[in-house]
């Protein structure tokens, strides 16, 4: 390796192709995860939030649908988030 | 039955009428009967690169509506006997193309012809998902840029979802990856994402690299499609990837920087 080449080399760790090549990374699995999920999920966030709704005062957005996915298993994750305190009819 | 070729893009502006003409010609070139569609209605900019628009007459609208019959509107090159041009309309509006009408030009020209290159808008507007629904393969042009990257992965999301073969649960569309405006001298100084960066974001079928040249914009210029530059980077690089869409082997080139003699490297930059 020649001087310059070692020049080269150090100047492109410093560039901001790493940078955007990371941020992509991260993006298009997140993109990926989100097209594949289950169509269904939006409407069974809306029903669990109704049957919720039946027996504790929550908010519309205190239910939360998190659907993940890797070679092995599937994992659908759900959130709900009860009012502090004197909700509970 | 014509094997039908999109060319599309998330991001626009990033290169699809420029390899459409290219691979329309340079598949017509080794003498395979071909035709290009404008599916981007509205614009039309595919006649101006081929360098046809003052022979248009009927466009593929006047087609559709039954205005003109497939003949009338198709426009033989000058320069390639098997090439012919199918222009877009400027004034009507985007929803004049029906899939049931688009279907059915496509089904006619598919007897005569061998491939059927579409030259799409970007994105995923009306125009475009007609250009990509009855495809049978996919070029997905992409600049070594974040959100061109970003939204050629969304394209591959819908041409596996929203398409014929999709819908009829036959074999997916074949989808191939298209780099252009290709600086090897900036990946070099860490400025640009690599090709092997991008392929391993999108992990797609690498069909060409297509270096940034002014002979692009002389070749548009002049009305003459880049491919017919043959002393051109681009232009050799188009070649190449017509190749390989048929079958050849052959190694990317103008990946590299080329190395610059020892003059120009401390005076030049
Ligand atoms: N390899 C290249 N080197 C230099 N300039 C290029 C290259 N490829 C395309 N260009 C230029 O980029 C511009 C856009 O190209 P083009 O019209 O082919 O893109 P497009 O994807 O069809 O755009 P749109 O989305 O608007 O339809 C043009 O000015 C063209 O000359
Ligand atoms: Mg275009």
């Amino acid at each position: 390796m020649g001087l310059l080449d070692v020049f080269r080399a150090s100047r492109k760790k410093a560039g901001s192709a790493s940078l955007a090549k990371e941020r992509l990374q991260i993006l298009v699995a997140h993109d990926r995860a989100f097209r594949n999920r289950p169509s269904y999920l939006p409407k069974l966030q809306q029903e669990i939030l109704a049957v919720i709704r039946k027996y504790v005062e929550v908010d519309m957005d205190a239910v939360s649908v998190n659907y993940e996915q890797d070679e092995t298993q599937e994992i659908l994750e759900l959130n709900i988030v009860l009012p502090d305190s004197g909700g509970r009819g | 039955m014509a094997r039908i070729i999109v060319i599309t893009s998330g991001k626009g502006g990033v290169g699809k009428t420029t390899t459409a003409a290219a691979m329309a010609m340079g598949l017509a070139q080794r003498g395979h009967r071909t035709a290009v569609i404008d599916f981007d209605v509205g614009l039309r900019n595919l006649d101006l690169i081929m360098g046809c628009e003052r022979r248009v007459v009927y466009d593929f609208v006047n087609v559709i509506n039954g205005e003109a019959n497939l003949n009338q509107a198709l426009i033989r090159d000058k320069r390639c006997d098997s090439l012919y041009v199918l222009p877009a309309s400027q004034t009507r509006d985007k929803e004049a193309l029906t899939q049931e009408g688009v279907g059915k030009v496509l089904e006619e020209l598919g007897k005569g012809y061998d491939y059927i290159v579409c030259d799409s808008p970007a994105g995923i507007e009306h125009g475009a998902t007609m250009a990509m629904y009855f495809a049978d393969d996919a070029v997905v042009v992409t600049n070594p840029e974040v959100s061109s990257v970003r939204d050629s992965d969304r394209m591959l999301g819908i041409l596996a979802s929203k398409s014929r073969r999709a819908e009829t649960g036959e074999e997916p569309i074949k989808e191939h990856l298209l780099l252009t405006r290709y600086s090897p001298q900036r990946v070099e100084r860490g400025e640009m994402l690599s090709v092997q960066d991008v392929q391993e974001i999108l992990s797609l079928n690498l069909i060409g690299v297509i270096p940034e040249s002014p002979a692009v914009l002389n070749a548009s210029n002049a009305g003459i499609p880049v491919v017919l530059d043959i002393e051109s980077s681009a232009g050799k690089a188009y070649n190449d990837m017509v190749s390989r869409y048929l079958g050849e082997d052959l190694p990317m080139r103008f990946v590299e920087a080329e190395r610059k003699g020892i003059f120009s490297r401390f005076f030049g930059g």
